[in-house]
């Protein structure tokens, strides 16, 4: 694997607020990486500045080798797709797309085969001459992502390019745009705050939290072996149980309810069951703890044979290696 | 009806103020056009044509064209200074926005008159530029700044440009910014970027400074007549002097009405062409 982007120590403060702390990070050539965190967390901020719209305090970036340093964005071999598309108002789809090609002085001829060629992959060609108005949302993505393609950037960075669209219409797009990058082999580097989409679609996912990254690693290591309390609580549900300086998070599908009588070996706590929610695949059910002010939650598939009932007396175990140790 | 549609109710005092005191006295502007008048100044009410066939002289002709020119040029020099201006106030931060547009608004709490009179005091022979430019030894002999078309030009220009800077200044607010970051995205030069996208995306404002600089300097007649003396008459004054000193009502009556169908002519031919520059687009 080919480094793409190395990003040196670089440091954003506004004014005297540090948004994001010296940071460094390494982007594979051909790898689609996820900035995962809340809202306020930098990712945006570290894209705005790898696209060049937001100039490090200190560090810099490097694509492919070398510095960008005030290099300005119209000049770095990347792409961007917006969180509200941008597109522009007064040009139908087809100049929306020819837009990049148009300003680096594209001739004609090779223009128009690039049009064709992208106009058929996002399936825009019947719409072509449309303005961006009278396209729906996810219509509006597309071009997004086809005037932005159509410049073969060596990245293409998204900012939570799904965030406006609906639920549905959301999980279609998160595979085509997985297959998008498959297909073309383009670095994507992709902002969002929702981790079932980054799941969902990453190589690898850097969980940011205050401008810090908590964790770099593919989406099951991330899910399975969480480094930080932030990213055990961040990803997924999880239970996180507190011996003094440590913390031990189990996942809720994890743990096992037992009857009070059944298997006494294997019981770590006992509780009260407060809640039990059905959600069709599985139930949810909610113990809080004897003595404690803690809730923990277990997931009880279909087929677990026992039917718990609200306010059930249950003991709770778990196996050793489904537990990750966390410092806390 | 009224129950279902009670918005309509809102437009009813505006309606009313416009046909009372706007849509009234056009007509009577229309029907006076057509009349004649008496040897002591008075209306005669019978119908001629006569007032319009005297303005088919090229003593108007000139004047009209000189009308027209003025504002033209007017408006193209209000869009020129008036664009960066709003381009300017519009990237500060808000409170500075206020300051600026409020000194952008200033004038207009000054009587229109009084502001004119400032500049002949400004540019006269013995005025404050030639003083201090004598003074310094810069000139021997005052520089002729008044009573000629430029100084009417600056007047006009002065006073008009606020109706251009503040439309400006909304569409270039409204503009989202994201629109221009895709622009350099996409590998546009800031230059390009204000040609393709920002001008085109606030073009409504320009349109609107536009016409009504035009408009406001078609009818001007305090400026020519403070600051451009008697050489350059324009049609304002002209129709100001049936008015006001030949009282001819019907001649002045019917100079307004071909000077307002001449106005509403070049507008509509400034639409077009601004809908075809749109168009031109659309195929490149």
């Amino acid at each position: 694997m080919k480094t793409i982007i190395h990003l040196d120590t670089i440091e954003k403060r506004f004014a005297e607020a540090v948004v994001v702390p010296p940071l460094s990070l390494t982007i594979e050539e051909g790898e689609f990486l996820t900035l995962l965190g809340p809202s306020g967390c930098g990712k945006t901020t570290l894209l705005r500045m790898i696209a060049g719209f937001e100039e490090p305090t200190s560090g810099d970036i490097f694509l492919d080798g070398k510095p960008l340093g005030h290099v300005p964005p119209y000049q770095r071999d990347m792409n961007m797709v917006f969180q509200q598309y941008a597109l522009f108002p007064h040009m139908n789809v087809e100049q929306n797309i020819l837009f990049g090609l148009k300003m680096k002085k594209v001739n004609a001829a090779e223009q128009k085969r690039r049009l064709e060629e992208v106009l058929q992959y996002v399936q825009l060609t019947e719409l072509r001459k449309r303005t961006p108005k009278q396209l729906s949302g996810g219509q509006q993505q597309r071009v997004a992502i086809a005037r932005a393609i159509i410049n073969n950037p060596r990245v293409l960075l998204l900012d939570e390019p799904l965030g406006a669209l609906d639920y549905q219409l959301r999980k279609s797009l998160q595979l085509e745009l997985k297959n998008l990058q498959k297909n073309l082999g383009i670095t994507f580097i992709y902002v969002t705050h929702d981790q079932e989409e980054a799941m969902a679609m990453s190589d690898r996912i850097a969980v940011m939290n205050k401008g810090r990254i908590e964790q770099i690693a593919s989406p099951a290591e991330i899910y399975n072996t969480p480094q930080t309390l932030f990213v055990a609580t961040f990803i997924g549900e999880n239970n996180i149980f507190r011996q003094a300086s440590t913390c031990t998070a189990v996942r809720p599908e994890k743990i096992k309810l037992y009857r009070t009588d059944e298997q006494p070996g294997k019981h770590r706590c006992k509780g009260k069951i407060t809640d039990a929610v059905f959600l069709g695949n599985l139930r949810k059910v909610f113990i809080r703890l004897d003595g404690q002010d803690q809730v923990v939650m277990a997931h009880q598939y279909a087929g677990d044979g026992l039917d718990w009932q609200v306010d059930d007396l249950v003991a709770i175990g778990w196996s050793q290696a489904d537990e990750v140790k966390l410092p806390c | 009806m009224l129950n279902k549609k009670p918005t309509k109710l809102l437009a009813l005092p505006a309606l009313l103020w416009l046909g009372a005191l706007f849509v009234l006295p056009m007509l009577l502007i229309v029907m006076l056009s057509f009349w004649k008048r008496g040897t002591y100044g008075q209306v005669v009410y019978e119908f001629t044509a006569n007032n319009y066939i005297r303005i088919v002289d090229p003593l108007y002709g000139q004047i009209f064209w000189d009308t027209f020119v003025v504002a033209i040029l007017t408006t193209v020099l209000s869009i020129l200074f008036g664009y960066p201006l709003s381009y300017y106030i519009s990237r500060l931060e808000r409170s500075k926005q206020q300051i600026w547009l409020l000194l952008v608004m200033i004038p207009f709490w000054i009587n229109f008159l009084v502001r004119s009179y400032a500049w002949v005091i400004i540019l006269r022979s013995q005025g404050v530029v030639n003083t201090i430019l004598q003074s310094l030894g810069i000139i021997s002999e005052p520089l002729p700044l008044l009573y000629n078309s430029g100084s009417v030009m600056l007047g006009m220009v002065y006073t008009l440009v606020p109706f251009m800077v503040l439309p400006i200044y909304v569409s270039l607010e409204q503009m989202d910014r994201r629109k221009l970051e895709a622009a350099y995205d996409l590998g546009a030069t800031p230059w390009k970027a204000f040609w393709h996208v920002t001008l085109p995306m606030t073009k409504s404002g320009v349109v609107t400074g536009s016409i009504l600089v035009f408009v406001s300097s078609i009818g001007m007649f305090v400026v020519p007549d403070v600051m451009g003396g008697a050489k350059s008459a324009l049609m304002g004054n002209v129709i100001q002097n049936q008015f006001l000193s030949a009282r001819d009502w019907p001649f002045g009556s019917a100079l307004s009405i071909v000077l307002m169908l001449l106005s509403m002519l070049l507008i509509l031919l400034f639409f077009k062409a601004t809908k075809a520059s749109e168009k031109k687009e659309g195929t490149a």
